[in-house]
């Protein structure tokens, strides 16, 4: 090889070394269509005023979804028991202002963070150490026990009549909350963009990383020194506390709580919504819980007594031609256009 | 003499009432190049994954530097600087060649208990990443997924994730194993050319192969040692050649 060839290839190489570097350090730059779901919120807030209690518990479920999207979309954790953390915030919360009568709404939120990573933290190390189906059982008797605990101390959490009348106190110490829900619906805007702020940072870091590793292959993770168990536990406890200040919310804006928070329905309603979204895509969750509230709002006006049917055909469809979920779609068609555009 | 960088003791090991891995005695001095080999079922695969701690022993000890690890987990064996690579690929299958290599390397360096900062921001990783992809001429296929590459391209990337560990010893589960035999060379060409400092045990099948790699080599017969030497003298020991060998020692069968 003479030496303008072997300037050649070095150059070519470094054009390749240039380009992958450049990707990996590229990945986690923001992206225009990433304001859309945001700028559809906010129009939402201005076009159907009448709607915010409902759009309120929209972004709850985005909310949670996004929590769950944490552990199952990007570490791989299959749980049938994430409403554990969800009821448990709600009921930290509810318990706050029926119990000692606080009800000065963002530290009740922080409480409500706080008291749920424990329990995540507390339960998660103990199980997972378990994988599948041994898993799916164990996260499952959690939030019954949990249920059940609060059904044995009925006297305090009101067991399934619930807490009713739970007013919190204005937000920031000004914002009355009003009939329509407009209060609502930003403060829970406001908190969901914090909360994804904060998911969007993890799962574009290294630790967001060494999660995707456990979910891709959980061997080599042993085999390259990584401490599975205390990743797994530390994301857990992270999902934990945002699924508990979405249940915190649900409190603070439906004014009452009862132990059907606790329900397998919640647990699987979550995931039937992130599936349907697209799991490990941060996105899928609003895609998902939207189009499902949305649908079961109006299949349950449609036919009251048969609007799960529709539910279950939507999922049946999902299932069937979109296996990856509305975003998996969207990614599959603007990979398409993209194809079609250039070479 | 110097201690052993990798030393095993006694180590025994049990599936319910079938031994496989009987008082296996094993050193590997700094930079060593040693052969395991022996006939399938001899138990190669069930040592590396004692020594790595993928299993425990019933019995017996590894040592490390001359320091104890039989009691610590897999994950801290391999931050210590034991490595391997796998029988079958093991490796990040939905993730590009570039992020399997930056995942390890962050493991090792313990970037990845970082939950705020992004994961390409640390030029450094990245270039030491692809340091080990120019080495075994994988940089054209760092932006691939590692599922779409050919088998054989996907068995240098486990050999890159295992070097990206930085590891002291290293153990090289049937390298070239899958590999069409028009490929092989290129794994072997990397193998031989591995940094001499670092102690490797290879599990090979291929005798031409272990001829030419090790230094030394270690006969595993259902899950003893049965014995060990230098290649010439397990060429030239006539029991090693009743139960394993046979005709394919170069020289004296197939291989000519």
């Amino acid at each position: 090889m003479d030496a303008s060839e072997t300037q050649a290839v070095l150059s070519a190489r470094s054009a390749a070394r240039a380009r992958a570097a450049d990707y990996l350090a590229r990945r986690h730059r923001f992206r225009w269509p990433e304001c859309l779901p945001w700028l559809l919120a906010i129009a939402a807030f201005f076009l159907l005023p009448d709607r915010m209690t409902f759009g309120a518990q929209v972004l709850i479920m985005v909310m949670f979804a996004l929590s769950l999207d944490l552990i199952l979309g990007y570490a791989g954790i299959v749980t049938l028991g994430h409403a554990a953390f969800f009821g448990v915030g709600a009921y930290t919360v509810g318990l706050l202002i029926a119990r000692l009568g606080y009800t000065e709404p963002i530290s009740s939120l922080c409480a409500a963070a706080m008291v749920a990573a424990l329990i995540g933290f507390g339960t998660g190390w103990f199980l997972l150490r378990y994988r599948g189906l041994t898993l799916l059982m164990l996260t499952l008797a959690t939030a019954i026990m949990l249920q059940e605990t609060g059904n044995l101390r009925s006297d305090i959490s009101g067991g399934y009549d619930g807490l009713p009348g739970l007013t919190i106190a204005p937000l920031f110490g000004i914002f009355q909350y009003d009939l329509y829900g407009h209060v609502n619906y930003l403060y829970v805007l406001g908190v969901l963009g914090l909360i994804f702020f904060f998911v969007r940072r993890i799962v574009y870091s290294p630790f967001g990383q060494a999660l995707t590793g456990i979910r891709e292959n959980v061997r080599r993770m042993h085999a390259i020194g990584s401490p599975v168990h205390r990743r797994l536990v530390t994301v857990y406890t992270i999902a934990a506390a945002i699924a508990g200040v979405a249940g915190a919310l649900f409190t603070q804006t439906n004014a009452y709580v009862t132990l059907a928070v606790f329900d397998f329905d919640v647990s699987a309603k979550v995931m039937v919504m992130l599936i349907l979204g697209g799991t490990g895509r941060l996105y899928g969750a609003f895609a998902g819980a939207v189009v499902y509230m949305v649908l079961e709002d109006y299949f349950s006006k449609m036919s009251p007594t048969f609007w799960q049917f529709g539910i279950g055909l939507l999922l049946v469809l999902t299932v069937l031609f979109a296996p990856r979920g509305i975003l998996g779609l969207i990614e599959g068609a603007s990979g398409r256009a993209a194809r079609r555009a250039g070479p | 003499m110097t201690v052993p960088v990798l030393e095993v003791k006694g180590l025994n090991r049990a599936f319910g009432a079938l031994p496989v891995t009987r008082n296996v005695d094993l050193a590997l001095e700094k930079g060593a190049r040693r052969a395991l080999i022996g006939p399938n079922g001899a138990g190669k695969t069930t040592l590396v994954n004692l020594i790595t701690g993928a299993l425990k022993p019933s019995s017996g000890r590894v040592l490390l530097d001359g320091e104890d690890i039989t009691a610590l987990s897999q994950a801290e064996r391999a931050r210590r600087g034991l490595a391997r690579t796998f029988q079958i690929n093991t490796l990040f299958r939905g993730l590009t060649v570039l992020e399997n290599i930056c995942m390890t390397i962050g493991e090792r360096d313990g970037e990845c208990n970082n939950l705020w900062r992004a994961a390409g921001a640390k030029r450094s990783v990245i270039d030491e990443a692809l340091d080990y992809l120019d080495a075994l001429r994988l940089t054209d296929d760092a932006l691939k997924l590692v599922r779409e590459l050919p088998y054989g391209r996907q068995r240098l990337v486990e050999i890159a994730v295992a070097l990206a560990q930085r590891p002291r010893v290293l153990l090289l589960d049937e390298p070239a194993a899958g590999v069409p035999s028009s490929e092989t060379h290129l794994i072997l060409d990397v193998v031989a050319s591995l940094d001499p400092d670092i102690a490797i045990l290879i599990i090979e099948h291929d005798m031409e192969v272990v001829f030419r790699f090790a230094r030394q080599i270690t006969v595993l017969v259902a899950g003893a040692v049965f014995t060990e030497g230098t290649p010439e003298e397990i060429m030239a020991n006539a029991d090693v050649r009743a139960v394993y060998l046979g005709e394919a020692i170069p020289g004296g069968g197939r291989h000519d």
